[in-house]
Formats: structure tokens, sequence, C-alpha cells
């Protein structure tokens, strides 16, 4: 044994296991003292900024918690700290901009957010009158995006139950670089290709709300695909291989044991899906138009949505009499509504998910 | 029931990889055959071909004859799905359903399958088959509990259960005991030496001392060398291979002195 006993070794066998700790709030501590420290430097010159402040306060910590750290607790536990500052600050870049567009949307948008509001059309609104809602659009919305679900659903799903069931063959991988390529086409670029599909049968300046929805779908149809055929390929294969032994056909096994292994992850690819889709507004403007009442049909006349809404009324500028600012109220208050259907339909998911999910436990 | 498996100069291709070569061996009814050598030889692949699961492989392919009581399995009117209602097979991890409760993944060949069955019938599959696995007595309390909150060996024997549920002619195991205590394994062992009163089983294993309490057959196999074929190297009763075996090569293997 002794041979095994290189220089190296030697250096670690004389290694001590215990070293110093900082107590356990020293790290919060430590931030609050280095942002007051810039605060009041800033404050000094006459430059004080809250964001100013807040960043060069996390440099001024992290150079401080590495000097301290290295000092008491060694080197590796100094490096562990940057590190772990590093992922907070990232954490925190990622969810200020989240929180700021929420609290902006929160704030403009609950003045005209209520009852009324989401149950009266635009119907004979005009100039600054204090009325007008966005039930037309939620109504646009709503079936518009239902019906890009409709068809995008089995097309996505299948292409996917192809890819991961049928194999790796010629057609599958040139299917996986188009679903690629798909995947990058601009939003506008598919609402003039519906339009375009639809005037071929029908004649130039068709608007209908259809034509939307295939233009949706071919935006929805890739995501499903890929987030479809990841979900597939988590089943494991000793369940396809379980099944078969006991008899089961090749497609019932796809059916009651691979779908419904995988249908949580499925249903939470749809609903990222329709997030995708939902908001889209470029190719709703072309193929859906707008219209100031409800319509209900899908395959006549134009349709209004959530997203063609809030642009109309921002761009519709100030009021020139009554109520000024009103366009630029039900343009937030309609995002508004927006976010909070997505999120409604994101909870839906969740408790579906929740529902299928294999059982575990005792 | 229990039917025997004749195999005939059976060759075992994954695409133009040969894996087997020139395999012939009697699977007797009503009795244990174990299947014994080194990784990689092509125990598993046999086995496998024996209800047409390699097939599930891309490019996997045999030629030769495996029969079932004297017809071709491989015939070209067979439907390889029939072929495994009637060959059921237990692998080497256990693999329940994670989404079916105990009671369904008994059931799970014949619900699968979308046959209807009283609620009536169903029970008494369930018990019979878990009374057969000898798994009745632990579960039979939380028969809806999911099969995935079971232990390892508990879910081996749910696995062989469900197998049985289906009645079929041969059970095939696959190292049914490796991922296992020897608790579970031993519970497992007696297991088998039961159901070969009603079944022909075959049995893949790694452990010697396995192959010799259980089985009444063995079947050494070997290989001449990495991207060689796999070869049956001798099959005779099991108390002869582990005492008197009629070649140097199997005696060598049983005996640790390999290569």
């Amino acid at each position: 044994m002794t041979t095994l006993r290189d220089p190296l070794h030697a250096q670690l066998a004389g290694k001590k296991l215990t070293h110093g700790k900082l107590p356990r709030f020293t790290p919060i501590g430590l931030l609050v003292l280095s942002v007051a420290i810039v605060s009041g430097l800033l404050a000094l010159f006459d430059v004080f900024s809250v964001p100013l402040a807040v960043v060069l306060g996390v440099v001024l910590f992290a150079v401080a918690i590495m000097a301290l750290s290295g000092a008491v607790e060694g080197s590796r536990s100094a490096r562990d700290r940057l590190a772990t500052t590093v992922m907070y600050s990232a954490f925190g870049l990622a969810v200020v901009p989240l929180v700021s567009l929420l609290w902006t949307v929160l704030r403009y948008g609950l003045d005209r957010f209520n009852g009324y509001f989401l149950t009266y059309t635009m119907r004979g609104v005009f100039g600054g009158m204090d009325a007008g809602g966005v039930y037309h659009a939620i109504v646009g919305t709503l079936e518009i995006t239902l019906f890009a679900t409709v068809i995008s659903v089995p097309i996505g799903l299948l292409t996917a139950i192809y890819l991961v069931e049928y194999g790796p063959t010629r057609l599958g991988r040139g299917i996986t670089f188009f679903v690629d390529v798909m995947t990058g086409i601009p939003s506008i670029v598919a609402g003039l290709f519906a339009y375009a599909l639809f005037a071929l049968f029908l004649g130039p300046g068709v608007r209908m709300g259809v034509v939307g929805s295939v233009a949706l779908a071919v935006l929805m149809i890739p995501v499903v695909v890929r987030a479809s055929e990841e979900m597939l390929k988590l089943v494991p294969n000793e369940l396809r291989e379980a099944a078969y032994a006991l008899g089961v056909p090749k497609w019932l096994t796809i059916v009651k044991v691979v779908l419904r292994t995988s249908v949580a992850g499925l249903v939470t690819g749809v609903m990222l899906a329709i997030a995708r889709v939902i908001g889209e507004t470029a190719p709703l403007l072309i193929t859906v138009g707008v219209i100031d009442s409800a319509n209900f049909n899908l395959f006549d006349g134009r349709m209004m949505t959530l997203p063609v809404f809030v642009f109309r009324q921002y761009s519709q500028g100030l009021a020139p009499n009554g109520i000024t600012t009103i366009n630029y109220d039900r343009a937030w208050a309609a995002a508004l509504t927006l976010i909070i259907i997505v999120m409604l339909l994101n909870l839906i998911a969740r408790l579906i998910s929740r529902l299928f999910a294999p059982k575990t436990g005792r | 029931m229990a039917k025997r498996l004749d195999i005939k100069d059976l060759n075992i291709y994954y695409s133009d990889f040969l894996a087997v070569e020139g395999v012939s061996m009697a699977v007797e009814p009503r009795a244990v055959t174990a299947l014994i050598g080194p990784s990689g030889c092509g125990k598993s692949t046999v086995i496998r071909s024996m209800n047409r699961m390699h097939e599930v492989i891309p490019g996997a392919r045999i030629s030769g004859r495996i029969t079932l009581d004297g017809e071709d399995l491989y015939g070209t009117s067979v439907d390889p799905v029939q072929v495994r209602r009637n060959i059921g097979m237990v692998f080497q991890r256990p693999n329940p359903f994670p989404t079916m409760s105990i009671h369904a993944n008994v059931i799970a060949g014949m619900r699968l399958n979308n046959r209807r069955m009283s609620k009536k019938t169903a029970d008494e599959i369930v018990e019979s088959s878990l009374r057969g696995a000898n798994l009745w007595n632990e579960v039979k309390d939380r028969l809806n509990k999911p099969g995935s909150s079971l232990s390892g060996g508990q879910q081996q024997r749910l696995c062989i259960a469900r197998a049985i549920a289906v009645q079929p002619d041969v059970l095939l195991m696959d190292e049914p005991c490796s991922a296992l205590d020897p608790i579970s394994t031993l519970a497992i062992e007696d297991l088998i030496g039961e159901l070969k009163k009603d079944y022909t089983i075959v049995i893949v294993t790694h452990n010697m001392q396995q192959a010799a309490r259980v089985s009444d057959q063995t079947a050494f196999f070997n290989l001449a060398g990495v991207g060689q074929p796999g070869k049956l190297i001798e099959m005779d009763a099991t108390e002869k291979i582990f005492s008197n075996p009629g070649q140097k090569a199997t005696e060598d293997y049983i005996s640790g002195r390999f290569g």
C-alpha cells in the first residue's frame, strides 16, 4: 500500500477534516451591509438610484463574501459562496422583468377590469365614452385558440407517436428536420400562409375565425410535436416490453400504456403550446380582422381576439373627448384578461396532470 | 397448458451481426430449463427469440425453427402477438405498470387487450394469480394501491402473477432475481419450484447456485471472443452439468476457472 502514497495522496492525507465556518446569518447581513454602504456612497456623491445601489451592492457583496469566506472557511468554500451569489443574482435578474411586467399590467389594468368590462362588447362605443368591454374578444380568443388546438393536437401527437414508436427511419429524420424548421417560422408568415390558403378557395379578402385557427395551428404543431416527443421518449422501454410480453398488440400498447403513462406530460406540453399561440397578434390581424361586436361563428365573418383588441385600442391613442385615456385603459385591462386566461389554463392543466400522473407511495 | 419447445439450428441476427449461432435444444414441459453462460453469450437473445420478443428490436431476425408442441412459431401465418399470449415472459427488472393498481396490474393482460369480464371473474383471476405467485397474503388488503408501492421482490412476484394470469403454455424468465436481495430471491425460487407443476419454465441466470437449485435441465452457452457469435456448448440434466460436465469449457465456467 505504501507505494500508492505518491505526493498527491500524502498531501490529501495531511488535510484536516474540519475548517472554520461563518455564522448562518453572515451572507444576508453582509448583503444588507454592502447595499447600505453603496447607497451611502452614492448619496454622498448625489447620484443615488435604487437599481444602481442594488447592482453595485451585490458586486461589493460578492467580493466581500469571497474574501471573508476565503479567510475563514478556505478557498473551496469561497468559490462555493461565489457560485451561490452568481446563481441567486441570475435568478433575480430573470425574475425582475417578470414581476415588473405583472405589476405594470395589474397597476394599469385593474382600473377597468370588472364584471362590466368582461361582459360587454365595443358595439356602439366611440370617442371617450365610459363604456365598452372585451366580451367579444374573449369569445374570439377562446374559440379560435380552441379550434387551433383541435387541429394541432391530433396532428402533433400522431407525428410524435410516429417519431418515437415507429423509429428513426429516413422519413422520421426528415419529419424531425421540418418540424425544427417550422418552429422558427415567424408568426406573420403563418398568418399569410393561412390567408393565402383560404383566399385560393374563397377569393381574396376572406376573413373569418377558422383562418386564424389554421394560422395558429401552423405555429402550434411543431411545439406539440417537440413536447410530446420528449414526453413519449421518457416512457421506459420496459413498460412497452411488459405489454408486448402479455400479448398486447403494438397499437394497444401505445394507446393504453405509452399514452396513459405520459398523459400528464402531454397535457403540460399542449398547454405550453396553447400559451405560445394565445397571445399571437400579427397572424390574427391579417386573417381574422377586427370587429366591435360579438361573433360566435368561426366560419363566418370577422372576429375580435384579445391581443388584437389590445393592439387596436392602444393604436387609437388618446380620445378627443370624455375620458381621454380610455383606449389605453381598455388595452391594459384586456392584457390583464389575457394573462388571467393563460394562468387559468395552466392551473387546469396542473390539476389534470396531477390527476393522471403515475402513482407512487405506499 | 405446459407445452414443449423445440429449437433447431437457430441463428439469431441483429441486422448483419450474427449474435447466436447453431442452437438446437429441447425444452421439456413441466420442468425448469436454465440457461447459463458469461455475459454477451446470447442467453437473453435466445430466450427472447422463444416468444418473438427480440423482434421488437429493429433489425433483429432469426433463421432456423422454434416449435411449440410441433407448431412452428415463425411460420408465415403466425401472429407474434398470439405467440406472446401463449408464451409469457418475466424480465430482469420488475416492471409493473406505474399507472395501475396492484389489482389492475394482475389483469393487465386482459384489460389491455380490451377483453371484457365481470368484476367477479376479474377478482377470481386476481386472487388465483396472486396466490400462484405467493403474493396474495402480502397484498390482499391493499389491492387498490399502486403496483409501484411494493418492494422490489414483491414487484417481481407481481410481474409473475401478471404473466401467469393469462395462463400461458410456457413461462420465460430473463434473470428474474438479479435485481433482488437473497430473501426475495428465495421467495422467487420457491415459486419457480411450484410453478413447474403447471408450466414449462425457461430461466436465464448468472447465478450458478440458482441454476443448480431450481432447474432440471441446464444449457451452457459460451462465445469464442468479442464479436463472435454465442453458441450452445452443451445441454444436459442439471445434476450432470454441475457434477460431471461433458465439455472442458463448461467445467471451467461452473468451477470459476473462466477465461
